[in-house]
């Protein structure tokens, strides 16, 4: 009886020990992980490839042809987040014709994740803008424009989390000054907040609430202006703490490469836009490993 | 090193359990459980490499044929509308080719000039005297070629509607130093101004006659500045105003109908003196 008992034990011991050994090694493993982060932004309807004649974008661009694109990256690394910075509308006749239908019904073809809104997302009124959030099967993120008495109150959110690989991803959207760029009667009531209040504000919450690995900013409000006083994803960048990525539109800035910026910690990060019309697609790619105690070097970061 | 340390406690703890016969399975699972959590926790993953890069969707990409289907109909549609010839232009009309006056400024201008002084006047009895635009609202270069309604859609896509504001020649004024001050081609017909080398106003003329600070003016612009657009706060100095519902797209579609070429010049309307 007692012998039995100590064999049972022993293999049970045997057995525990290769367990406790897998998932050890299955730890280790797992311990490399890696995002991709897909952008556009500024698209404004720009559905169709620019034609052959055309004097500056001849065959550039195209739904069709981005559609491609994302799916071979979503193939390589299926750990991939589709996002948007804004003016998704306006531009070509399609918008006219149909109200944004198309464009939101594409983006949700393409599996989008998030969008932020611009100020041209307005362009039909809010109740334009409402009329198309069923053709919308992505989220749309705004943490600093208040909605709150508007038909679209229920349809934004600050921002979302993303859990890819065991990676949490924070995604929260920030858009530009309405007056004086917008025609009240088609804002409304929508209020704008301060962003730089509302990016540290959510930033935090993401970093230490939400205890996201990755902080991303989706922004409407240009990446630089003459005018220092006028929030830009630089200042944005220089007044964050928690954002390591910068997603940016609205000034059609065409970048040979993302910029390096320096945030309020002095920590390198990241503020990328890809110009305007789906002429390009960013992609920031994040490389995650075990933690090395002790160890000295920072993020390497390769643009 | 993590799981070296973690092979070598197990190691201890089995060594102990085989001698130990008191100690329970469900205690070492504890122990084994507690190990295996902390070394991962201590193992935690951190950012440690980024790589960024712009992808440019160009002619190398084949398009996706379910998306391509799915814009077909739509796309029929919108060019059955558009495509039909209009007019002619003998070479790229853009809003960079000058510096405070530009050939798509200049034919923007224009055209509301042209195309909207009739209605109004038919509206009130008055005529237009001068058109004031935004450099902002062209929204695309005509290439040279063939004009369509499409051209006039990327032109100007917005959904804007001619409206004449009436403005005293004191207000006028005002807008004169705006149009100074934002060193931008803000697109203007009927109205001259011409700066010294220091930007200093050395003339403002109206349909080609000096400005008068008294006189009562009909200004036509879009419903987007005079609703306070591109911060042009001089519009909130008007003495009334119409909208013509007429919208600028419109406007350029029936300039476009009625002649075979669209040249339009860089002029003296604004601009700078060098010395």
């Amino acid at each position: 009886m007692k012998r039995r008992s100590f064999i049972k034990n022993t293999s049970a011991s045997a057995a525990l020990v290769g367990l406790g050994g897998l998932s050890l090694n299955a730890c280790g493993s797992n311990s490399n992980k890696h995002i991709t982060i897909l952008h556009t932004n500024d698209v404004h309807s720009h559905i169709d490839t620019f034609p052959t004649d055309h004097s500056r974008y001849a065959n550039l661009g195209g739904v069709a042809k981005r559609a491609t694109l994302v799916d071979s990256i979503r193939k390589e690394n299926p750990n991939t987040l589709l996002l948007d910075a804004g003016d998704i509308f306006q531009g070509t006749p399609y918008f006219n014709f149909y109200g944004g239908e198309l464009e939101f019904k594409l983006m949700s073809m393409l599996k989008y994740d998030a969008a932020t809104i611009g100020n041209h997302d307005f362009d039909n009124g809010i109740d334009g803008l409402f009329a198309q959030i069923p053709h919308a099967n992505f989220e749309l993120l705004s943490a600093n424009y208040d909605f709150t008495n508007t038909v679209m109150e229920e349809h934004v959110k600050p921002y979302r989390i993303f859990m890819l690989d065991g990676i949490k991803i924070g995604v929260y959207g920030l858009g530009i000054e309405l007056n004086g760029l917008v025609t009240k009667r088609l804002y409304m009531e929508t209020e704008y907040l301060d962003p730089f209040e509302i990016a540290q504000d959510t930033e935090t919450t993401l970093k230490e609430t939400e205890a996201c690995d990755l902080v991303i900013c989706l922004s409407h409000l240009g990446y630089e202006y003459k005018s220092e006083s006028k929030p830009s994803d630089l200042s944005l960048a220089a007044n964050t703490r928690y954002t390591d990525l910068i997603i940016g539109g609205h000034t059609h800035t065409f970048l040979d490469k993302p910029t390096i910026v320096k945030n309020k910690l002095e920590r390198e990060i990241l503020v990328n836009q890809v110009g305007c019309f789906g002429i390009n697609l960013g992609r920031i790619d994040f490389y995650f490993d075990a933690a090395m105690n002790g160890k000295a070097e920072g993020i390497s970061i390769t643009v | 090193m993590c799981s070296t340390n973690v092979k070598n406690l197990l190691a201890y703890y089995c060594a102990k359990i085989e001698r130990n016969m008191g100690l329970k399975i469900q205690h070492f699972v504890t122990i084994i459980t507690f190990v295996v959590v902390y070394s991962c926790k201590d193992s935690k993953i951190e950012l440690s490499e980024i790589k960024g890069k712009e992808v440019p969707v160009d002619s190398v990409l084949v398009s996706n044929a379910q998306i391509e289907a799915f814009v077909k109909p739509y796309r029929n549609r919108v060019n059955e509308v558009l495509d039909s010839t209009l007019a002619f232009a003998p070479f790229t009309i853009t809003k960079t080719d000058g510096e405070l006056n530009t050939t798509a400024g200049n034919l923007m201008a224009d055209v509301v000039l042209a195309e909207a002084n009739p209605i109004y006047k038919s509206r009130t009895g008055n005529n237009i005297d001068f058109v004031l635009l935004n450099h902002g609202g062209i929204r695309s270069i005509i290439s040279k070629g063939t004009i369509t309604s499409r051209t006039a859609y990327e032109v100007m896509p917005f959904e804007n509607t001619i409206v004449v504001a009436e403005l005293t020649g004191k207000s006028v004024l005002e807008m004169v130093a705006y149009l100074r001050d934002s060193g931008r081609a803000h697109p203007i017909s009927g109205l001259q101004i011409i700066l010294d080398h220091e930007s200093n106003i050395k003339s403002v003329k109206i349909q080609g006659k000096p400005i008068e600070e008294n006189k009562t003016y009909h200004v036509a612009t879009s419903n987007y500045l005079l609703n306070g657009g591109d911060r042009m706060g001089f519009f909130k100095g008007a003495v009334k105003s119409l909208n013509t519902d007429y919208l600028i797209r419109n406007a350029m579609i029936d300039y476009f109908k009625k002649v075979d070429t669209v040249a339009p010049k860089v002029d003296d309307r604004f601009i700078k003196l060098k010395n």
